[in-house]
């Protein structure tokens, strides 16, 4: 009976973002982020000799079988160092999507290619998670037409899993005719969108057999919405300690800013904004697996809460190294575009509430 | 994390949500401390104490329940109350402070004394603290205590002095080691509000009640043994103390309570027929309200787990008590917005019965500015956050204005 972390996930978190430190100085992340694809293939090998790509995957299809808690401390870890590296989409929701919607064939045949990091798959929700943009698909005669925009961990993918307006998910190959896949390098270099056009195009699975596909898929938002306010939690808590040890260093009027209270309150605000949401994102994401009744509505909470403190903590953590906050040359602006990012992805924060009120049954959906 | 409600659990669980059917009538109203619990108050507590909904892991011989500390249980306790918008029982400085400030630091006699009385809402502390030139800087208290014959004689006056009116005793903060450091020379004495020389003088506030008051000490005779731990061992203990009042100021079950006292009232038609909580911009603050409280609750469950394994929650502590304050005004401030100008309506009824809604929430708007400078203002928080949480650097000394030291 205890609200905290087990020693092995303590111990995981923060080998991961070790391995992460170790792997991303800032030169490299430059380097990485200026594809824009969110996507490197030495990286990603790295992560999944950690064990990254089958963390949810069941061990019976090859994976470490952990569950969403798990997932969001390595979310968290790779928002820390905004990685990048498919992770929400590619390496949760599409395991959730086959877990919950996916029938034993399916799970067989997929499951075992996604934890061999062999199958990274960009997902695309749109309406249902409250995203803008294009979101009109039609299955016909078992083709798939239509546009469907803004999908997540798109870059270098190598399927596309699009959710059909009823709740239904197509997978698709990426370069199969008739599928037409832009990327949009978006203002988060680290994690690119894509656009997708399908002119006809044959799913190689259907992913149909829940007995309620919209439920199945919002579970599925669900999940991704935890897991990217896990990212911000880790993005804002690596400015906030950039910011805290930047008033310990930087020397004006013959003192560090950080004794000047002004400096101080910003940092303390940050804080205090910030230290609840860790507990926030750990119960959001036991939830998932453990609370079947409060999933979806501490799911959205979290979702929008973090990035209600992710945007406060992004500019008051800048304002914090002065001009040199708005420079390049410390690269502070990969956590704050990683913020911007998990914002406005999967619902911005006035739906993710609005469906946090359907979830606890105040309105109709 | 493992939140599994065991067969036990479940069957708490149960337990109180029918204790709370059964017994709902004889409960007071959620709120209260501000004054002396009346005989329903009192009633209502014992009853409490006695299934274990309150104290429940203070030892027996204390007056407690004497259960293990399960922070679950404690949880399932505190919600079912919140649900229900049914008074978790009587939260005053005696009960949420003092108390666990001898279960950590006070000798076997003054548990065995004290603790029982203050948990059943018998006896009524206040808290000397504060003085006239000595508010955010505690530690300069000046307010002495020499030793004669046996006892700790008391000169000096205190300020904001809640309850101070109603009190039976009082835990002070007074100056026992003039020749040593600042720090060094203050004692935490016990004693009780009618001894001779101890004068209240009620301090009227904004809310036009007189929750605070001055009190003033001449030649108040105390027995040396009414000390919590030894002389010069005031500062330590005072800071064991205000690690709680922290903690209480920020108590996350009081936020809930009034999350939901609001829901409610948005739920209620209004005079044109419609749900304030059917409207998008409305519900909308509730929401993010709601999204605030959740993190505050998860945030002390985390602590509670932490306190019980014996770890030192550092910074996770130390912003309970400016997080909890500021939200809980903010709950208040939609309250009032709520309501409207029917919640203008403003009719205290002093310490003899209850407010009304619309009186409450406008003292609970006015006293929250009260608590958010009071325990320690925000900006006393802040540098500590800052300070002990983050290691920044303290403030330098500023040069002391010509004429003073």
């Amino acid at each position: 009976m205890r609200f905290g972390l087990t020693e092995d996930q303590g111990l995981f978190g923060r080998s991961l973002r070790g391995f992460l430190a170790d792997r991303l100085p800032l030169d490299t992340l430059r380097r990485l982020a200026e594809s824009g694809t969110g996507f490197d293939a030495e990286l990603w090998r790295g992560l999944g000799e950690l064990g990254l790509h089958g963390l949810l995957v069941p061990e019976e299809h090859g994976g470490a079988g952990l569950g969403m808690l798990d997932a969001a401390l390595a979310a968290e870890a790779l928002g820390y160092h905004a990685a990048p590296a498919p992770f929400a989409a590619a390496l949760v929701m599409a395991v959730q999507a086959f877990r919950s919607a996916g029938d034993a064939e399916q799970q067989r045949q997929w499951l075992p290619r996604v934890a061999a990091g062999q199958a990274r798959i960009g997902l695309g929700f749109a309406g249902l998670a409250g995203q803008t943009g294009r979101a009109a698909l039609r299955l016909e005669g078992g083709r798939l037409s239509g546009a469907l925009d803004g999908l997540m961990d798109g870059g270098e993918a190598t399927h596309f899993l699009a959710y059909l307006a009823d709740g239904r998910a197509a997978l698709i190959e990426a370069g199969a005719p008739g599928v037409t896949a832009t990327l949009r390098r978006s203002v988060d270099r680290t994690r690119a969108l894509v656009d997708l056009d399908l002119a006809g195009a044959a799913p190689v699975a259907l992913l149909q057999s829940s007995n309620d596909p919209l439920a199945a898929a919002r579970r599925v938002r669900d999940a991704g919405r935890v897991m990217l306010a896990a990212d911000t939690l880790g993005a804002a808590q690596n400015m906030l300690d950039r910011a805290v040890a930047y008033a310990n260093e930087r020397m004006q009027f013959g003192r560090v800013i950080g004794s000047f209270q002004g400096v101080k309150y910003m940092c303390a605000d940050m804080a205090t904004m910030l230290e609840p949401c860790r507990a926030m994102v750990w119960y959001a994401a036991y939830a998932q697996d453990a609370v079947p009744e409060e999933a979806a509505m501490v799911a959205s909470h979290a979702k929008a809460h973090l990035a209600e403190v992710g945007r406060e903590v992004a500019r008051l953590a800048t304002e914090v190294h002065g001009g040199m906050g708005f420079t390049d040359l410390l690269g502070l602006h990969h956590q704050f575009k990683r913020i911007t990012f998990d914002r406005q992805a999967l619902g911005g924060p006035e739906r993710c509430r609005h469906d946090a009120a359907v979830a606890q049954g105040w309105i109709a959906a | 994390m493992d939140l599994t409600l065991t067969p036990k659990h479940r069957a708490l669980r149960d337990e109180v949500d029918a204790f709370i059917a059964a017994h709902r009538d004889a409960a007071p109203r959620p709120g209260g401390g501000r004054k002396r619990p009346d005989r329903k108050a009192l009633d209502w507590q014992a009853l409490l104490l006695e299934h274990g909904y309150f104290a429940r892991t203070i030892p027996r011989e204390y007056g407690g329940f004497g259960a293990p500390h399960d922070v679950i249980e404690l949880a399932i306790i505190a919600d079912a109350f919140s649900r229900a918008s049914i008074s978790p029982g009587i939260h005053n400085q005696g009960i949420s402070m003092l108390v666990p400030t001898l279960l950590e630091v006070g000798t076997e006699e003054q548990k065995r004394r004290w603790i029982g009385p203050t948990i059943r809402g018998e006896v009524i502390w206040c808290q000397g603290y504060s003085e006239p030139g000595s508010g955010s800087d505690l530690a300069a208290a000046q307010t002495r205590a020499a030793v004669e014959d046996g006892h700790f004689v008391i000169n000096g006056q205190k300020i904001w002095t809640s309850s101070a009116h109603f009190a039976d005793m009082m835990f002070l903060l007074c100056r026992t080691e003039p020749d040593k450091a600042k720090h060094a020379g203050l004692s935490y004495l016990l004693l009780p509000m009618n001894a001779p020389g101890i004068e209240v003088r009620p301090l009227r506030t904004m809310t036009g009640r007189a929750e605070f008051n001055e009190t003033f000490f001449t030649d108040v005779r105390v027995p040396v043994d009414q000390i919590v731990m030894g002389r010069g061992d005031g500062w330590h203990v005072a800071n064991v103390t205000l690690k709680y009042e922290r903690m209480l100021l920020g108590d996350p079950n009081k936020l809930q309570q009034r999350l939901e006292a609001i829901r409610r009232m948005m739920e209620q038609p209004g005079a044109d027929g419609a749900r304030l909580l059917d409207r998008a911009e409305w519900r909308d603050r509730l929401l993010r309200l709601q999204g605030e409280v959740i993190a505050a609750r998860n945030h002390n469950m985390r602590l509670l787990t932490e306190t019980a394994e014996g770890v030192d929650s550092g910074l996770g502590r130390f912003i309970v008590k400016y997080h909890g304050t500021m939200l809980a005004h903010r709950l208040a401030s939609l309250a009032l917005d709520v309501m409207g100008s029917t919640g203008l309506l403003y009719e205290p009824q002093g310490e003899v019965a209850e407010d009304d809604p619309a009186t409450t929430w406008q003292i609970d708007y006015m006293y929250d500015i009260g608590l958010i400078i009071g325990g320690g203002s925000s900006n006393i928080q802040k540098n500590i956050i800052g300070e002990r949480g983050l290691g920044l650097p303290r403030e330098p000394k500023a040069a002391v204005p010509a004429g003073r030291n």
